[in-house]
């Protein structure tokens, strides 16, 4: 039985593989509308989280299986004290495959270690979000036809960011792939991931300002400075609104740049570049969905229909 | 002068530094293990001036010293047999360290769900670099 719980549990040819059966299920969703039917997903999500838990939820139904779970906390055992084993233990008998979101770090590592169902991470604190990074690796693959001979800007929160932090290890995996990492001074990408850079002999530059290098870029990857992460309110406002997105600098970028976020957004893109066709982080958030369904799917390891 | 006589066979931790002898005890497990343990505080030391020592009476392959390289590698780990030094043990970082240090992490999942084992696996050996195995959160030897 396998799990999900680091975006680098699946090698690059598992993933392939992954993204083939996601992709054939954009392209053939009524192949697969019953292939999970009598499963039962588990969604326990022990801090809020809408979008992801809609995802998985999305997901399992478009596979015709059905989902339980709770979506906060509160609203669990764990409010009177159980720990996560014991509740693994209790949802592994109610059903087939579990998605868990905790704002503990570790948390779902140790409900795969007591679980008898595949359990996939869907977020633990500010460590792991493996479903986000095999969202972007798919709407990559699929828009750009390729992982790997690209420029990628990642601008914004690159200190506490965990989905850009995942997304760059799962990329070094490709090949020739060129690191630039825009934002300020204080949201710098961590030590660490250049380190890890300079070690493998990976391409990086890093710079403050987005319109220097929109016009070098494939990708550009936004992402949102998030408040929860500050301790002092002073420094998010100055911080908050230091990118913009804008129609006229996307006028600065190439015509077949692609713009992702991991959403969701605030101030960081203009609504008014919604409408421009290189904005895909709605599409995103549809391979999502797509890349969900391939994971239950592989997880439970279900014979796939023929045709 | 105090007098501590010979051990037959164990350990002789020899330069623990003054007044840590009690933790490495613990750290060691050595309550847990029903052999004659001698601890002698504030040594006269030529080195160090005072320091702690460690005599140990046990079959020498009960015990796994090598989180003594995490703690303080200055430490001499001397093997005894037959009532004399037969040698030195060297100390490698192990790879693993089971219920010795607490992540320090207050987002781990260790710091709510008491019953969980704290293990931090060794990451870089050179950078002497340890993960906690739940959060993944580096700590350096020294910090742990």
């Amino acid at each position: 039985m396998r799990h999900l719980l680091n975006p680098l549990d699946f090698s690059t040819t598992e993933l392939d593989k992954l993204f083939d059966l996601a992709n054939d299920m954009e392209r053939n969703p009524a192949k697969y509308a019953e292939i999970c039917k009598g499963k039962k997903l588990a969604t326990c999500f022990y801090e809020p989280s809408t979008r992801t838990r809609l995802s998985f939820e999305a997901a399992m139904l478009n596979l015709g299986g059905s989902v339980l779970g709770f979506s906060d906390a509160g609203s669990s055992s764990a409010s009177k004290g159980e720990s996560v084993s014991d509740t693994i233990r209790v949802i592994s008998s109610y059903a087939d495959i579990c998605a868990m979101r905790h704002p503990k770090e570790g948390a779902p590592m140790v409900a795969a270690s007591k679980s008898g169902i595949p359990v996939i991470n869907a977020g633990d604190g500010g460590h792991q979000h493996p479903t986000q990074t095999l969202t972007d690796l798919l709407t990559i693959r699929s828009l750009k036809g390729r992982l790997g001979n690209f420029t990628i800007g990642l601008c914004g929160d690159l200190k506490f960011g965990r989905t850009v932090h995942s997304l760059i290890h799962a990329l070094t995996r490709y090949e020739n792939i060129t690191f630039i990492f825009i934002s300020p001074e204080e949201l710098r990408v961590p030590d660490y991931i250049t380190e890890m850079l300079q070690e493998k002999n990976i391409a990086y530059k890093e710079v403050i300002r987005l319109e220097d290098v929109l016009p070098t870029l494939d990708l550009l990857y936004m992402t949102r400075v998030q408040r929860e992460r500050f301790f002092n309110e002073e420094d998010y406002i100055r911080l908050k609104d230091f990118y913009i997105l804008t129609k006229e600098k996307m006028e600065l970028a190439p015509k077949d740049m692609l713009v992702l976020h991991p959403l969701p957004r605030v101030n960081e893109i203009s609504v008014e570049v919604d409408d421009d066709e290189r904005a895909v982080y709605f599409k995103q958030a549809k391979y999502g969905v797509y890349v969900r369904m391939a994971l239950i799917v592989t997880l439970l390891e279900l014979e796939l229909p023929l045709n | 002068m105090l007098n501590v006589g010979k051990i037959e066979e164990g350990f002789v931790l020899d330069h623990i530094k003054a007044g840590e002898s009690l933790a490495i005890y613990h750290h060691l497990q050595l309550d847990k293990l029903d052999c004659t343990v001698a601890i002698i505080k504030n040594a006269r030391s030529n080195k160090m001036g005072k320091k702690d020592i460690l005599k140990v009476e046990c079959d020498i392959n009960l015990l796994d010293l090598d989180v003594l390289a995490v703690i303080d590698h200055n430490i001499t780990v001397n093997v005894i047999k037959d009532g004399e030094i037969v040698s030195k043990k060297e100390l490698f970082l192990p790879k693993e360290i089971r219920n010795v240090f607490k992540c320090k992490n207050p987002r781990c999942i260790t710091s709510i769900e008491q019953e969980l084992p704290h293990v931090f696996v060794l990451a870089d050996e050179k950078k002497e670099i340890y993960r906690c195995l739940y959060c993944e959160e580096k700590f350096n030897k020294k910090n742990l």
